[in-house]
């Protein structure tokens, strides 16, 4: 699981537990838990569409210069919505390796 | 100059809504309560109020839209009753968690089924555990008077919580009274605009309302726990204030005629001058009979309350919701609990009555305290008991 950096006393949590410092979901790593399958993509299929970015629901996929886009796996849950939204079947959910 | 004015008692909340120069009012109608914001749309229609008016599709809705203006640094007012207040329920928790500042007037009634229109305190009794300040008004001038304070009071950086004010259906809110408007500088002198401590702000960007993880979740529930608990400092601040500007004085609990007084009626919001009535008749005949209100209920004022009842031997609660399967009413309960560590304590005797609209009369008040000191006399073991249900 996810830690909170800081296990700060009550009287120091801002208010109302309100998220002072933006985009600070950066420093927390939630994918050291996964189903056990992971996403691969055949690069002969793709298209670089960009389908498997929009419709992942964690944002684990990033772009990268080349026009591919790969999947972090700090972030990944490998629940499969990429390999399904594919319009080429570009992605196949393999299993983990022990 | 103060303008005494006879009128109604909801137009009245919202001249007191209006002189506050509310941002924003976010409502949906319900009965009883539909007068207020039925008059603040007519305000902003007419131009005689700056403010955006939300007519949204429901109540869970009125209460979401009032969080994200609240949220924004808006003042913010909305307005319910009943179904509409229950309608409320998941976002009223929110609003306290969030630290945001609205206020709400609830216009009591009793809560379906049978369906009913009228007055009873089951509707906030309900949400009796929300985390908002909770006051209670007593009659016309007083709804007038909380419903201004109640901003101040929200809007306080120790306080940063919502606050309900609460007046009777009907029997209150729709009643012709006069009424003590206060002018625009006389308000302006004593609400100042509200200035947030946290907003949401494109420039300094925050965001509110994210996941709390079980290392992070007590500790914000100790801060909204200690902002309320701290909150009753704050009010009376306020009600100090407003006393010294406009000559009108505010407590927690009030007391009226308790000096001697062996039996205390317990009440809140607008049956407490039937009650008022009640002791004049009972002491004109000798009998040593006093009222005390409770007109802070969330937090609620142990220390004013034990102070107001010292000496008293019978204490005559009546609730006007049943807390079913329990002991009584939310008020008995509370009453009792703030007893269970003293060694001396008064007998409690907890009546539930005038639920769904029936008539609370002098009568009933008188019945009340005779079986409470009858049942004193002999110490009668019992939980509570339901007044005015018929047996046969």
């Amino acid at each position: 699981m996810a830690r909170i950096d800081a296990l700060m006393p009550w009287r120091e949590v801002p208010l109302g537990g309100a998220i002072l410092e933006p985009g600070n979901a950066r420093k927390f790593k939630t994918g050291d838990w996964r189903s056990n399958i992971r996403p691969v993509t055949d690069r002969e299929k793709c298209i670089k569409c960009g389908m498997c970015w929009v419709f992942c629901p964690d944002m684990a996929y990033a772009h990268r210069e080349d026009g591919y886009f790969d999947w972090n796996s700090d972030y990944c849950k490998g629940c499969g919505i990429c390999a399904r939204e594919c319009p080429k079947e570009a992605i196949q959910m393999v299993a983990e390796e022990e | 100059m103060a303008r005494r004015v006879g009128m109604e008692v909801s137009i009245a909340i919202s001249e007191a809504v209006k002189l506050a120069n509310v941002d924003v009012i976010s409502a949906y109608p319900i009965t009883p309560q539909t007068h207020i914001v039925e008059h603040l749309s007519e305000f902003v229609n007419d131009g005689e109020l700056q403010s955006a008016f939300i007519p949204v599709e429901s109540e869970h809705s009125a209460l979401s839209a009032a969080v994200g203006s609240a949220a924004v640094g808006a003042r913010t007012f909305t307005a319910t009753s009943s179904q509409g207040l229950a309608l409320m329920h998941e976002i009223m928790y929110v609003a306290s968690s969030l630290r945001l500042p609205l206020v709400m007037s609830v216009v009591n009634r009793a809560l379906s089924a049978p369906i009913n229109i009228w007055n009873d305190l089951s509707d906030i009794m309900a949400e009796r555990d929300s985390g908002w300040v909770q006051l209670f008004a007593i009659n016309g001038q007083e709804a007038f008077d909380l419903t201004l304070q109640a901003f101040k009071i929200a809007e306080d950086p120790r306080v940063l919580l919502p606050v309900a004010v609460n007046l009777d259906g009907f029997i209150l809110s729709h009643v012709i009274e006069p009424i003590e408007l206060l002018e625009q500088q006389e308000v302006d002198q004593f609400l100042t605009p509200f200035q947030p401590v946290l907003r949401l702000d494109p420039d300094k960007p925050v965001s509110l309302g994210a996941f709390g993880s079980p290392d992070v979740f007590i500790e914000v529930k100790k801060q909204i726990e200690e902002a309320l608990i701290g909150s009753q400092k704050v009010v009376t601040e306020v009600w100090k204030d407003f006393g010294r500007l406009f000559g009108r004085n505010y407590k927690p609990v009030e007391s009226y005629k308790t000096k001697d007084a062996e039996t205390l009626l317990i009440t809140m919001g607008s049956i407490s001058e039937t009650a008022m009535t009640a002791v004049d008749v009972l002491r004109e005949k000798g009998q040593k009979v006093g009222l005390i209100h409770i007109r802070l209920w969330r937090p609620f004022p142990f220390k004013e309350f034990l102070q107001a009842i010292k000496g008293a031997k019978v204490l005559a609660v009546l609730d006007r919701a049943l807390v079913p399967g329990g002991v009584g009413g939310p008020v008995g309960l509370e009453v009792k609990s703030a007893l269970y560590a003293k060694d001396e304590r008064p007998y409690v005797a907890e009546f539930v009555a005038g639920l769904g609209g029936r008539d609370l009369t002098v009568e009933i008040f008188i019945e009340v305290v005779d079986k409470a000191e009858r049942y004193a006399q002999k110490q009668k073991d019992f939980q509570y008991e339901l007044i005015g249900v018929r047996e046969k």
